[in-house]
């Protein structure tokens, strides 16, 4: 039982981060229909960008207002990776519309090594570690000696995801900026007839989904502390891996997928082996797809002739 | 009158506007400002403790905004169109062109000449110039010589065509011969320490990817199939001839009761690997199929994505499983190939000795290289035979269109999984020959990164195009393995800089553009396999690709 509760309150820690990088990919496929294979490489860029500000913030300010440094490392995070997203859709993505459909994959799978090289040579190969910030715990019960906690890291986290989270669902289910975006996910031509810029809604909609990839790029750095250029890979596909479980598309389900997988992650580590905990991930999202192609939340794709 | 008037229209559209450009140039430095702020002008480096330290790169940061800058005021102002029509022109006429190789190739001698009067720097500037010059040259001169091919044999009329086709008949055996005389030549002219990069490093990679390429093809090009996981068969042919080779099958204790079963591998010696070739393609195919049974129902990105998965749970399963694979250290000792039975060692006995040569490492590299072109050719001829039979039509229709081809009675389960099964098993002779070559493997060999060039070598190609797939894996890993060559750029750019660093950069950034200016891949028509009364060329645009 405590076990579990510790697992628990990890595995929802790594899905929130999942989850966030989740709703990039599906908001994506939600409007271009293509895979965004970048996407995970742009959230290692994040965590990069997120670094960087720690530094440049840590030579001023000493210990007491960390809170503060974090809001000012996460802001700026979000917008420096916003740009990158940004320019990375204008360069790469935006001239190859209505081209055939394997083009923008391909395009973003040449995206993906570029930005991970580019960080390493830019940044160097080795690994990038801060110091440990809030590392202090509360011990919540304690069973038979055996101490189930939650780290102020893991409620920062847990915090900031759920506060952006709303502030996201906000801004799709209810502004005119959110209906435009589900709009041109119905239908990009109907769309533009009926008045919306579609260009700058694309646009608009690869912002966003880099804006909360960056969230999760700072909270990967604060919960693990360390960074290298090739660990936009592996969560990049574990996190397409929850959007598809979710149903990809679906914003609820992106979510959900994330913390479904970040919580079978962490129970597969604990009770099983984490050599294989990649291994599990990635057999789920084979399974999934085989047996329920569309997803816990998404809508069954009608072929038609 | 009117004439005149629109050639002044004309002229003032390509007046360059000075306020436009730099308005535009202007937003570029600033995007660029923004974009490389935090990643350029800032470096997190590592001080003596370990500890992270900042450091900041101002000139740097400035050098890349500048270039944003000028680079696109540059583009604002130069008459686009007008070179454009000029360049479509010069490609038209073989006179123009010649002399434009002509021009090179006289630059290039002189340029060579002042790196070998000169010292230093000016000398490496002048030598690496020199290179490029008489690459433009090549590239100048085979265009003018297509040029002057289509303008004295028009394709309008019946004769012409004929000429044409014969002529590309004659390309292709040109094409063979330098391929079987590549090595010999290269061992002629340079040695052997000379010789060997240019036949292994060149030679033997870049056909393994142009194998590999064709392999990909059969699922890719021909049935429609995405597969991102292509590497998982590349690895098991490559962990098949290893193990076999060293361990010899499994359940051997049990078959000794069956003396004819009885097969240990280890006391094949000198045959091992023409004997475990087969065998571990065939082991690949039955990967291929195990892999195409679940994804049966999956169609485009959603194919590709389970592929990736699949690649990926083979490297990990390597990685893991310690006993059987020995994890990241890997299997050494892979027994290497032999001259059908003689091996490549030296004294009695070897390669040299019977056929009374002297000694030479360089004997086995020839020799690999023969293998692996008899290896990349057989999946080319086959690949072509194959599209002939009826298998091979049912997997273009299939691409084409998966519901018309139940309404006519294919079955689509047999159609997808041989498409599988022969692509996974070119990959696993590909496999077991890159393991011989190595007698060394780890999963590092076989990450995603395998995967995702080797589909961009296929999909950059033009997928379906056999000879466009050859272009495109000679441009990117022969350019990327040109780029360990530029010692050069060392001088230009500072002792610490290492050219090979920036390999996966470009071929990335490679990757984009192409798609950007050829979304089709390079070679865009395609050359259907039956045809009605005479053979006709269509756009790539008529060929639905990737659909699923």
């Amino acid at each position: 039982m405590e076990v579990f509760v510790q697992q628990l309150i990890n595995g929802i820690t790594l899905g929130s981060i999942y989850g966030l990088i989740a709703i990039g990919y599906t908001m994506v496929f939600g409007i271009l229909g293509m895979v965004n294979f970048a996407h995970g490489d742009v959230f290692m860029v994040s965590a990069f960008i997120a670094l960087i500000a720690f530094l440049i913030l840590s030579s001023w300010i000493d210990g007491g207002l960390i809170a503060l440094a974090l809001l000012i490392v996460l802001i700026a995070a979000m917008v420096f990776t916003s740009l990158v997203n940004w320019a990375i859709e204008r360069v790469a993505y935006r001239p190859l519309r209505g081209s055939f459909r394997l083009a923008p994959l391909i395009s973003a799978i040449g995206m993906s090594i570029f930005l991970m090289n580019f960080v390493q040579v830019a940044q160097g190969p080795r690994n990038k570690s801060i110091p440990p910030l809030f590392s202090d715990v509360i011990v919540l019960f304690t069973v038979d000696g055996y101490d189930v906690t939650i780290s102020y890291k893991q409620i920062v986290i847990w915090l900031v995801t759920g506060i952006l989270l709303l502030a996201f669902w906000y801004l799709v289910s209810k502004t005119a900026l959110g209906r435009a975006q589900r709009a041109c996910e119905q239908d990009q031509k109907m769309a533009a007839l009926l008045g919306i810029n579609v260009d700058r809604t694309i646009s608009i909609t690869f912002v966003i989904s880099a804006a909360l990839a960056a969230v999760a790029g700072t909270m990967y750095l604060v919960h693990y502390g360390v960074v290298s250029f090739a660990d936009g890979f592996t969560p990049g596909v574990k996190a397409f891996t929850a959007a598809v479980l979710g149903g990809i598309g679906s914003l609820p389900g992106a979510v959900i997928g994330g913390l479904a997988i970040g919580l079978i992650e962490t129970f597969w580590s604990a009770y099983f082996s984490t050599d294989y905990k990649d291994v599990a991930a990635f057999s789920i999202l084979v399974v999934v797809m085989i047996f329920l192609p569309q997803g816990l939340l998404g809508r069954p794709e009608v072929e038609k002739v | 009158m009117a004439s005149e008037a629109t050639q002044e229209a004309t002229q003032d559209a390509s007046r360059p506007d000075f306020a436009r450009a730099l308005r535009a140039a202007g937003f570029s430095g600033g995007i660029a400002f923004l974009l490389f702020l935090p990643l350029i002008a800032f470096l997190a480096a590592q001080n003596m403790r370990n500890e992270l330290v900042l450091e900041t790169r101002w000139p740097l940061f400035a050098v890349f905004v500048a270039s944003a800058f000028f680079g696109r005021l540059i583009w604002e102002l130069s008459p686009r169109e007008r070179l454009k029509q000029q360049f479509a022109e010069t490609l038209q006429s073989p006179i123009r062109l010649g002399t434009a190789a002509a021009t090179l190739t006289i630059a290039m001698g002189a340029l060579r000449i002042v790196a070998r009067a000169g010292f230093g720097i000016e000398s490496d500037v002048a030598l690496a110039l020199s290179y490029l010059f008489g690459t433009g040259a090549v590239v100048t001169a085979i265009g003018a010589a297509v040029a002057w091919v289509k303008s004295r044999y028009p394709a309008t009329t019946e004769s012409g065509r004929r000429r044409q086709s014969q002529i590309g008949v004659a390309l292709r055996m040109v094409a063979l011969g330098f391929l079987l005389a590549y090595p010999l030549v290269m061992f002629w002219f340079l040695g052997t320490q000379g010789s060997i990069k240019w036949i292994d490093n060149f030679g033997i990679q870049i056909l393994i990817y142009v194998m590999l390429g064709w392999g990909l093809n059969i699922v890719v090009g021909l049935a429609g199939l995405l597969d991102l996981g292509y590497v998982a068969f590349y690895a098991v042919g490559a962990y098949s001839f290893a193990l076999l080779a060293k361990n010899g099958l499994p359940f051997i204790a049990f078959a000794s009761e069956y003396p004819f079963l009885t097969v240990d591998f280890y006391q094949l010696g000198p045959w091992a690997f023409w004997v475990l070739l087969p065998i571990a393609g065939v082991l690949a195919s039955f990967w291929g199929i195990l892999l195409g049974f679940p994804v049966l129902r999956l169609r485009g990105d959603y194919l590709a994505i389970v592929t990736l998965a699949f690649g990926e749970i083979i490297r990990l399963v390597l990685i893991n499983w310690v006993d059987l694979t020995n994890g990241y250290a890997g299997i050494s000792g892979v027994p290497r190939p032999t001259f059908f039975g003689i091996p490549f060692i030296e004294g009695e006995g070897g390669f040299a000795a019977y056929f009374g040569i002297p000694f030479n490492s360089i004997h086995r590299t020839i020799f690999l290289y023969y293998v692996i072109l008899m290896l990349a050719l057989l999946t080319a001829a086959m690949t072509i035979r194959l599209r002939r039979l009826p298998i091979g039509r049912a997997w273009e229709a299939l691409r084409e269109d998966e519901i018309a081809c139940r309404a006519l009675g294919i079955n689509t389960v047999t159609t997808k999984l041989t498409a599988f099964a022969i692509g996974a098993m070119f990959g696993g002779f590909a496999g077991s020959f890159f393991a011989a070559r190595q007698g060394f493997i780890s999963p590092e060999s076989f990450t995603f990164m395998e995967s995702a060039v080797i589909v961009a070598i296929v999909v950059l190609g033009g997928m379906g195009s056999q000879i466009g797939v050859a272009i495109a894996a000679i441009l990117m890993i022969g350019g990327t393995e040109l780029m360990r060559e530029l010692d050069v750029l060392k001088h230009i750019f500072g002792r610490d800089f290492d050219p090979t660093q920036y390999r996966m950069l470009l071929f990335g950034l490679g990757m984009v553009l192409i798609m950007i200016w050829k979304p089709r891949g390079l070679i865009s028509t395609r050359s259907p396999s039956v045809f009605l009364k005479e053979r006709k060329a269509v756009s790539g645009a008529h060929v639905r690709e990737g659909h699923g």
